[in-house]
């Protein structure tokens, strides 16, 4: 079986929104999206559990993400394939899943996982996306995935309780952070990701066409940034030992003990 | 401007999240507001958004949509919106309506903004304002094309009657192969077991903070001696560490006790949606940085499974127990 795991880099830390672009500032260090090494580990789990299988880590972003690919590959994942181009920035929803659903075509994968959402943008929704271009069934916010017989089975959550879903391969998953515990990568497997095949592919390579990619093929605009509506008046304290009494004591003067 | 709101329902229930969409609809938009329900026998629930400012309904009744799956809807969608010339559709969050949105812009190529909180109309143009990076940063997003994809963050508008009734209208379903594959084996049931938390006038919420199931009981007697309900996180839920009953959020209940003692819980949107109108809010994190600091009136930097038994002691002392 061939698993693909769409990942993405984010800003490390806390992150900004550039003023002058009104797009993310992502010029400082870059981490791997926390929520997508939940679908690299779930990934792994069924490698592992199917044999004779293999999973490629498919991505969209500066040349520098591949340092973020780098990570998940320490974790376990066999290949990278980043899909990195100038004409890329600045892309949308329309503009990000027609570019990365080229890149997963040329993939072939049985299953294409995703994470619960972009830590960055919060964006949860790109699997959806993607896999109305690929013409592929897909099942959002997995908190279970089993495979067998050349099918997924997926428990997930939604406003009223617990679905089961079932869906043929190839097929599209997106996981809820909670399905497991990512590993953190052994020193073995840091030294291991480094001799791993990691590319890096163009629009062009990919026949993404240029007015369909980036800002030129997004449906969306920032016009303007905005300060959050004020807030109350509240406090923040650090426990040195008393913040119980702290607590009560603005319970007690809230009338609330 | 022609616009849709898609109206999702449980059950025999128009959902309030849609019929908040309806109401919001009515008054950026002025009176051309259709709805579209999809489902099976679905046609008498239908006619009830008409008394939340819904001019038209549109009705896709077909057994094939009988399962809350996203894809067989992105097919009857796109087609309608074609049919119809509709301009913007409106869709309130929901795990179907996410992923239905998200198909329907990929399958006409149109704009899709998600999380907005509101919506105007300034110059002819629509705006939608979007919470940004944990809320720290509102911004004003809008569309270059149309047809313009919204998807509203859950809780933002909540309905009005207008008394108003709506004329219903049959769509044709016709469905892709692709989009009929996969098949819900199990839906889901209303949950009764465990207590309901909605009318508690005090909530203490576990989250994965607390390091395993086992550790709950500090939230239980924190919560007993407060006179409380316990609340969790999806997190402490999808990993079974507590029922779904008790979870707190987007998928789970709106709560708005008295008073939210949030511990060792990061404090996501989808989480937040669940309890920010809570009375009085106060929150145990280890992390100086978590979210949850940025909504709660009284947040302590600290381990939970220190100061949260401490904090039980003092209650129960103060109660003279
Ligand atoms: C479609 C969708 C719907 C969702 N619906 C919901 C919903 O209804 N409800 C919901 O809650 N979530 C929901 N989520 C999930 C949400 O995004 C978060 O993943 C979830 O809320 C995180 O739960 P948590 O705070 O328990 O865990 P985490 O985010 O892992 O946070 C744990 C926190 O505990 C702190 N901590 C760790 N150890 C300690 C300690 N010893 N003492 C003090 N603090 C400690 C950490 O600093 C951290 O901030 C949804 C997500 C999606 C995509």
């Amino acid at each position: 079986m061939k698993i693909a795991v769409c990942v993405k880099q984010i800003p490390e830390g806390s992150s900004r929104i550039d003023p002058e672009s009104k797009r993310l500032d992502r010029s400082g260090e870059g981490a791997l999206n926390p929520f997508d090494a939940n679908a690299v580990e779930e990934a792994l789990r069924l490698r592992d559990a199917a044999g004779e299988s293999e999973v490629v880590l498919v991505s969209m972003g500066p040349a520098r993400a591949q340092d973020a690919l780098r990570k998940a590959l320490a974790m376990g994942a066999d290949s990278a394939v980043l899909v990195s181009d100038e004409a890329a920035a600045g892309a949308d929803l329309v503009a990000t899943s027609y570019a990365l659903s080229k890149a997963l075509e040329r993939e072939g994968a049985d299953l294409i996982l995703f994470g619960q959402q972009a830590g960055d943008s919060d964006g949860a929704v790109l699997w959806a996306a993607v896999a109305d271009r690929l013409r592929l069934p897909v099942v959002s916010q997995a908190a279970g995935v089993t495979h067998e017989n050349g099918k997924v089975t997926v428990k997930r959550q939604t406003e009223f309780g617990y679905d089961v879903i079932e869906a043929p391969l190839p097929a599209v998953v997106a996981v809820s952070d909670a399905i497991n515990e990512p590993r953190y990568p052994s020193l073995k497997g840091i030294m291991g990701a480094k001799s791993k095949p990691q590319a890096t592919v163009s629009l062009g390579d990919l026949g993404v066409e240029p007015e369909r990619a980036g800002e030129q093929g997004s449906r969306t605009e920032v016009y303007a940034l905005g300060d959050p509506p004020a807030r109350g008046e509240s406090k923040k304290i650090e426990d040195d030992g008393s913040a119980a009494q702290v607590i009560l004591d603005f319970l007690a003067e809230k009338r609330l003990v | 401007m022609s616009t849709l709101v898609f109206l999702e329902h449980h059950g025999d229930e128009l959902l309030k999240g849609s019929l908040g969409v309806v109401t919001k609809a009515a008054t950026v938009a002025g009176g051309d507001i259709a709805g579209v329900v999809l489902g099976s026998d679905v046609r008498a629930l239908a006619e009830g958004a008409g008394n939340f400012g819904a001019a038209k309904v549109y009705v896709a009744d077909d057994p094939q949509l009988e399962a809350p799956l996203s894809q067989p809807r992105v097919d009857v969608l796109a087609q309608l919106i074609g049919d119809q010339g509709i301009d913007t559709v409106l869709f309130a969050n929901s795990v179907l309506a996410a992923d239905v949105a998200a198909g329907l812009a990929a399958r006409l190529d149109a704009g899709l903004n998600w999380d907005l909180v509101d919506l105007t109309q300034e110059n002819g143009k629509l705006v939608g304002k979007r919470p940004a990076l944990q809320d720290s940063v509102y911004v004003d997003v809008g569309w270059t094309s149309e047809p313009r994809l919204a998807l509203f963050r859950s809780g933002s508008f909540d309905p009005s009657e207008t008394g108003g009734s709506a004329q219903i209208e049959d769509v044709e379903v016709v469905l892709e192969e692709f989009s009929t594959a996969a098949r819900m084996v199990d839906q889901a049931h209303e949950e009764s077991e465990g207590p309901s938390i909605e009318d508690a006038p005090v909530i203490v919420a576990g989250g994965r903070g607390l390091g395993g199931p086992e550790n709950f009981t500090l939230v239980e007697q924190l919560a007993k001696a407060l006179g409380g309900a316990v609340g969790a996180t999806r997190a402490v839920v999808d990993a079974g560490w507590y029922p779904y009953a008790t979870q707190v959020g987007q998928t789970g209940k709106t709560v708005s006790p008295k008073l939210y003692i949030a511990c060792g819980i990061s404090g996501a949107i989808q989480h937040k949606v669940g309890m920010q109108s809570s009375g009085v809010i106060v929150a145990i994190n280890k992390d100086a940085n978590a979210p949850i600091f940025e909504f709660a009136d009284l947040g302590v930097v600290g381990d939970v499974h220190e100061v949260v038994p401490r904090l039980t002691e003092l209650v129960k002392q103060r109660k003279g127990g």
